[in-house]
């Protein structure tokens, strides 16, 4: 889409988006947000970016593949799972380094992160994939 | 089609190694059962046990007793001979590899059939090998008929192995065991018990499909599809002898009843003297031996049908009878065919100068399979006699179809004996020569075998026949096997069977038109009906698929929005108008706005004249549900919802905008556009009245309230849905996160190919 006003505002918004979904991530534990808001933002992001700039460019700046992706956030929500079981308790139990307000580090916090790859994964690889002729 | 064309190519020479190196499977094994031989024939009986699903009362519980040792013995013996003489048969075959795995696979399940101890594992083991049957008739995959004949296959035996399921499961429900050896215990109690008949039913289709009984006969003559030494093996030594194993195992469970007696002593007779009489027919000398199995499991089928010793004892015999000569002969056949590129009748002869072993062991079977005296299989046809004198039902009707079947088995071996080996060799055979040791080794030692057991039967009887025939009827009287009887009715009946048989085998050349004549005429066939209804249901499920899935995304909607309120909408109905009766008149202000925010925009959804709007009143709706949530205090669903919406306008938009326009839509035939609005509408109402019903009773907040509690104590947060989602049901997300990857995987192959075309 040839708009100088929509490229522009584009350029200056894709990081205050993206920023702005990493915040909703890591705050997701005590306010709204979490992984699934986190990835819808970041999609929304790239999908704007996509629009102005084409999906060639998107796939550029991304680098990775969607795909892999998608995999890396399943392979991390499992690996999230996985200290439990050394600890001999169910897979996926909660296990926490640091209980703060602001930001409660654990295993919940990267199955977060893991859910945060995985959509914005699947979202990304949709995306592109109509936006390519 | 029913033909199986003979096999014109000659194989090559040579041999497989790894087909002869396997054959230390079967031999270990037959090794193995030998040492214990001694053990199992003086009482004792082995066990062992391995849990595997308590649960299901499913456990790995193998047990050998006399019966499992005769047929464990025939499994490995055959096994090791067949495996011998397939790796020079298989020489040269492409996939020799899979051929042997299969091979050992199904020998392995054939031996836990017979050794399992628990009803489910048996079933286990009985549809392995008939994956397995079916595997090894379509083995030569690239063949339409060998294709059509395995698919028959497994659609009767696997239907027969549901039947045998339901059998299973319905005998617990009455009260039976799982456990086969529990069985004596629990007498009369299921046959007295309302479901004895579905439950002697159900079992019996699974026995009668597996060992081809009359009306399931069919698949096994084009069974004959698959390689010769797997019809020696599968279709007429082992597998098909699983449904008589069955019955055997059953007979003290279900067997004593008149429906047993009366439906097995006529159904094996019928199969009996039908297999006897088509076996007439053919040229193939493969189809030939096919049609004499099927009359050797229905002779085996109407002795189950006894209660008697003598009538018990005949079957376990000619199971042994059978396994050696028709192992013999099958791979005799095998040898010729491998040798003179033909296995037809009628271009066959003189085979006894190039083949004199192999001819040698033709003759050794086919006089055990005429049952003549001195041969193994006179004394299997002196215990049948005595034993069809003394069914308690229909004797007379067992007797005559024994006799007539042997009689006609007489002429038959007759000309699988005097057809290929004498006579005028055809100048196209000039250069046949014997087939090599590991081919001749089989036939030669099981045919060899018919005579040294007809020469010491008292050996055979107490070492393999009572231990077996004990094992599922414990005798009150023992019926020991002697070479002569003395003058009776048996021998007298022995007498006549021989002459009937060279009287038929002299007019055979008529008998055979006759026949051939008489079972075109037939109205009906089972294969006819099988054919009709695999046509059938092909042609419904043609219809049907072509209605659901004809391409047309409308018509999709429109079947699941259908479904949706058939399926919920007709248990519903009733409360639905009641739930409507009950309006909440609390709501707020802002409530009634979003309301009104909502409505418009489904007009302008509804009556846009382009894409882009009627996208962007889908937005409106999702953004109006949305504040819904964040105004009744739920900002994170506000939140995800708003995304959501944000995001699938952006989605949607990409779609829609290369669509055609909108127009078109709205140029559809009037009815047609009646029935979507008719569809919409009772959506929309049966989601609102559902929701309403939801509302109108007091939900139960006691789940709530234990988030709410334990949120921020034991999962350190205050966010209750993140804590939900990441924490308490985590392993749910980690399911969901999946579906929604593999989801978009799917949608990217789709709009990739859709953009290829």
């Amino acid at each position: 889409m040839q708009s100088v006003i929509l490229k522009t505002a584009t350029r200056l918004m894709v990081g205050l988006i993206l920023i702005f979904a990493i915040y909703l991530l890591l705050r997701g534990h005590h306010e709204p947000g979490g992984g699934f808001a986190a990835a819808l933002v970041a999609g929304t992001a790239f999908a704007l970016f996509a629009i102005t700039e084409g999906p060639g460019k998107v796939r550029r700046a991304v680098r990775l593949r969607p795909a892999t992706i998608a995999m890396a956030g399943l392979g991390v929500a499992v690996a999230a799972g996985l200290p439990a079981l050394f600890m001999s308790r169910p897979f996926l139990t909660g296990i926490w380094w640091n209980v703060g307000t602001n930001l409660a580090v654990g295993t919940p916090l990267i199955f977060d992160i893991g859910v945060f790859l995985a959509v914005l994964g699947a979202i990304l690889s949709i995306l592109l994939a109509l936006e390519e002729d | 089609m029913a033909n199986a064309q003979p096999d014109s190519r000659r194989h090559a020479a040579g041999c497989n190694k790894l087909g002869l190196f396997s054959t230390a499977i079967p031999l270990l094994l037959f090794a193995g059962l030998c040492y214990v031989w001694p053990e199992v024939i003086r009482g004792r009986v082995f066990q062992i046990q391995w849990p595997w699903m308590p649960s299901l009362d499913l456990c790995l519980r193998f047990r050998l007793d006399g019966l499992s040792l005769l047929f464990s013995l025939i499994v490995t013996g055959t096994g090791f001979f067949v495996a011998l003489y397939s790796s020079s048969y298989m020489a040269g075959h492409p996939n020799a590899g899979r051929f042997f795995i299969f091979l050992h696979a199904f020998m392995i399940a054939m031996l836990g059939i017979v050794t399992a101890d628990n009803l489910l594992l048996l079933f286990v083991f009985w549809e392995a090998t008939t994956v397995l049957s079916y595997l090894l008739i379509g083995f030569d995959h690239e063949s339409d008929t060998a294709r059509n004949n395995a698919r028959q296959a497994i659609l009767v035996t696997g239907a027969g192995g549901l039947a045998l399921l339901i059998g299973i499961l319905l005998l617990k429900t009455a009260g039976g065991s799982f456990t086969l050896s529990q069985w004596v215990a629990s007498d009369d109690q299921i046959r007295q018990h309302a479901l004895y008949p579905f439950i002697f039913i159900m079992v019996l289709l699974g026995a009668m499909t597996k060992s081809a009984q009359f009306p399931f006969h069919f698949w096994l003559p084009n069974a004959m599809s698959a390689p010769t030494p797997i019809s020696a093996f599968l279709h007429a030594a082992t597998m098909v002898k699983a449904g008589i194993y069955l019955l055997m195992r059953f007979h003290p469970l279900l067997g004593g009843t008149t429906a047993w007696m009366g439906t097995l002593v006529v159904v094996g007779g019928i199969t009996a003297l039908w297999g006897a009489v088509q076996a007439l027919g053919p040229c193939d000398l493969k189809r030939v031996l096919a049609y004499t199995t099927m009359m050797a499991l229905g002779i085996l089928t109407m002795f189950l049908g006894g209660q008697t010793t003598p009538a018990l004892t005949a079957a376990a015999t000619f199971l042994l009878v059978h396994a050696l000569y028709k192992a013999s002969l099958f791979l005799a056949v095998g040898s010729i065919d491998h040798e003179t590129g033909t296995r037809r009748l009628d271009r066959l002869g003189g085979l006894w100068r190039p083949m004199p072993l192999t001819a040698l062991a033709v003759a050794a079977a086919t006089m055990s399979m005429a049952g003549f005296p001195l041969f193994f299989g006179f004394i299997g046809k002196e215990i049948m006699y005595k034993g069809a004198l003394t069914e308690e039902m229909f004797p007379f009707f067992a007797t005559t179809a024994a006799l007539l079947s042997n009689a006609l088995m007489t002429a038959v071996a007759s000309i699988i004996l005097l057809g290929p080996f004498t006579g005028k060799r055809p100048t196209t055979m000039a250069t046949v020569c014997e087939a090599p040791w590991t081919m001749r080794l089989g036939p030669g030692i099981m045919g060899g075998l018919g005579i040294l057991f007809g020469i010491i039967p008292g050996w055979v009887s107490d070492n393999l026949i009572q231990p077996a025939v004990l094992a599922f009827h414990p005798a009150k009287e023992e019926v020991r096997l002697a070479f002569f009887h003395g003058f009776n009715t048996p021998l007298l009946l022995s007498i006549i069977t021989l002459t009937m048989g060279g009287l038929i085998y002299l007019f055979r050349h008529s008998i055979r038109v006759f026949i051939t004549a008489a079972i075109d005429r037939l109205p009906v066939t089972s294969q006819r009906i099988y054919q009709n209804s695999l046509d059938l249901f092909m042609k419904t499920a043609d219809i049907i698929t072509n209605g659901l899935q004809n391409g047309s995304l409308h018509t999709y909607l429109a079947v699941i929005v259908f479904s949706m309120i058939a399926a919920v909408g007709w248990p519903w109905i009733n409360s639905a108008l009641t739930a409507f009766r009950t309006p909440q008149t609390t709501g707020h202000m802002t409530a009634v706005g979003l309301v009104v925010l909502i409505s418009a925009a489904t007009v302008v959804v509804i009556t846009a004249k382009k894409r882009l709007a009627a996208i962007g009143g889908l937005g409106a709706v999702g953004a109006g549900v949305a504040l819904t949530f964040l105004v009744f205090g739920a900002p994170d669903i506000a939140l995800t919802q708003l995304l959501v919406e944000t995001l699938t306008v952006i989605i949607v938009s990409l779609v829609l905008l290369k669509l055609p326009s909108i127009e078109s839509a709205k140029k559809r035939s009037v009815p047609r556009r009646a029935v979507d609005a008719f569809l919409s509408l009772a959506a929309g109402l049966l989601i609102a009245s559902l929701l309403m019903g939801i509302g109108s009773n007091p939900l139960d907040r006691s789940l709530t309230a234990f988030f709410e509690a334990q949120s921020y104590l034991t999962a350190h947060g205050r966010n209750i849905v993140n804590v939900i989602l990441v924490d308490f049901r985590s392993l749910d997300t980690l399911g969901e996160i999946t579906v929604v990857v593999l989801a978009a995987w799917a949608g990217v192959a789709l709009i990739r190919r859709s953009k290829e075309r």
